[in-house]
């Protein structure tokens, strides 16, 4: 159960590919009428009914805030990922049916900021996107600095250099290009706050170099959907609703709880947004934690785990649910 | 010591040195001892880049301790009103990394941190510590009159004379706690007048 958000009926209206990696979908209101506003930086989570099989992944919304005629999301393809992406870049057609979420926004511009400065790396631009197109209509300060693996992958580079101009800095990985982070964050105004949106590595590195030059937490604003990462099938108790499960190799712990007909409550689907935390009631092995919710103290605790993208090794792990 | 009693009474912490590039420091009286007492946390070598900005008051006491600290700049000003141009000027050209430190007076933190919500600083992101005097700064919400140093419940609004009871109730955009007319039925009525905030 997707907390507090009614489900869209859509039709995709457009498949446009962007690069070797990355293809856009646009989606538009079955019923003809407007889609809900959003505000920059927000997601939805797309359904994928692929056979018998139902995967929910979340996207960042690209368009701009200002249009609600349509919404565009833009896929990277990953060829070792559960199929998501394969699924949208190989069956995802103009004309089909789909459904997806209200648009949620966990990662959303603070308005009272004097300045934004933004750093997104890869496919992390998509939050981007739409967040720049909502500060420049409203007359917003804003600084974007985007690293790509190559100019060839540098998704929606050209489009962001021609609307905005220098206010878009690039760095190409295969030019050893590299953003002088220290330097950047210092030479700040006070009043700016920071967003940064990319590969986990980039946003721990990020967040660690802001907290030592001073900026308070507060400032520092970052989203990555971690993506539920295969693993070794594992059986879960489920003591509330006396089920024992198997989650299996390419399905996550919320997905196998779902398919028992045990109703969790989600948003993000990313580890992200806390929703569909639970409580450990026993468990006999090893945690595989890959949220960004719980403080480092839950993870060690073995007390909590976000079904979402985490999973487990060993011998039993009886759930609050 | 402040307590919480209904949610937007401010309370305040104890100063502790922040990670950041230039640390500046507010206080008045008291306050001064708040940022001494700090001195045995903060790595070797935190003042050097510190500026204090100090109010001593009338007892005038305390310069001397924050002198031997050595900061980088220390300011001493006569009220709050004779500093705010610097403070305003030192804000404007500042760069993130700047940490805020206020200890002092709840008027003087509460003026301060006005100041610094208006050039960007998040009121979270602001070390406070409260020492010394009670002295409310209140708001007439009838004339819209601000009264200093209230000590008294209920006291007197220093614009329109209604005599105010001074509520816990207090606005970070004002820098001020809200006072309420307390014999608004029969002005005649004067209950007993206390000194609540020495």
């Amino acid at each position: 159960m997707s907390t507090g958000t009614t489900k869209l009926d859509v039709v995709v209206s457009d498949v446009v590919p962007v690069n070797d990696l990355v293809t856009r979908f646009h989606f538009r209101r079955r019923d003809g009428e407007l889609l809900p506003t959003f505000s920059g930086g927000a997601h939805v989570v797309v359904e994928m009914r692929d056979g018998d099989r139902t995967r929910l992944n979340p996207y960042s919304l690209m368009g701009s805030p200002l249009d609600t005629r349509e919404y565009t999301i833009s896929v990277r393809r990953d060829d070792a990922g559960r199929g998501g992406s394969l699924f949208m870049h190989r069956q995802v057609k103009p004309g089909l049916e789909m459904v997806i979420s209200y648009p949620v926004n966990l990662f959303s511009l603070d308005l009272r900021a004097k300045k934004h400065l933004m750093l997104a790396g890869g496919i992390g631009i998509t939050p981007f996107m739409a967040q720049t197109s909502q500060l420049a209509g409203a007359g917003g300060n804003f600084e974007l600095h985007y690293t790509c693996r190559t100019a060839s992958l540098g998704t929606y580079a050209d489009v962001l250099q021609q609307r905005y101009g220098n206010r878009v800095r690039l760095y190409h990985d295969d030019r050893e290009e590299r953003i002088d982070l220290d330097r950047l964050l210092s030479s700040q105004p006070l009043g700016t706050h920071l967003y940064v949106c990319g590969p986990a590595g980039m946003i721990n590195w990020v967040r660690d170099r802001a907290a030592s030059l001073g900026w308070p937490p507060e400032t520092v604003h970052f989203e990555h959907f971690a993506a539920p990462q295969p693993g070794a099938p594992f059986d879960v108790t489920l003591a509330v609703s006396g089920k024992t499960i198997r989650v299996g190799e390419q399905q996550s712990l919320l997905e196998a709880i779902e398919a028992a007909g045990v109703d969790p409550p989600y948003l993000c689907r990313g580890g992200v947004c806390g929703q569909c935390e639970t409580n450990v009631i026993s468990s006999d092995g090893k945690f595989i934690h890959n949220d960004h919710w719980l403080s480092e103290e839950d993870h060690r605790s073995g007390c909590k785990i976000m079904p979402c993208v985490s999973r487990f090794e060993g011998k039993s792990l009886v759930l609050e649910r | 010591m402040a307590v919480k009693t209904i949610i937007s009474r401010p309370i305040y912490g104890t100063l502790s040195p922040q990670l950041g590039k230039h640390h500046l420091f507010i206080a008045d009286a008291e306050g001064a001892l708040a940022i001494t007492d700090m001195t045995g946390k903060a790595p070797p070598g935190f003042f050097d880049g510190a500026e204090i900005v100090f109010i001593p008051g009338p007892e005038g006491k305390y310069i001397a301790a924050l002198e031997a600290l050595k900061p980088m700049q220390l300011h001493i000003a006569p009220s709050f009103a004779s500093l705010l141009p610097r403070l305003k000027q030192t804000l404007t050209n500042a760069h993130m990394g700047l940490r805020l430190y206020l200890a002092g007076t709840e008027g003087l933190i509460g003026q301060a941190m006005q100041v610094a919500l208006e050039a960007g600083i998040d009121h979270t992101s602001i070390a406070t510590e409260h020492r010394g005097s009670l002295a409310r700064r209140m708001q007439c919400v009838h004339c819209k009159g601000i009264t200093e140093n209230v000590t008294t419940q209920p006291a007197t609004c220093s614009h329109c004379g209604l005599l105010l009871l001074v509520r816990d109730h207090y606005s970070r955009r004002l820098a001020a706690f809200q006072g309420v007319c307390i014999n608004a039925e029969d002005r005649s009525e004067i209950p007993p007048i206390e000194e609540a905030f020495p």
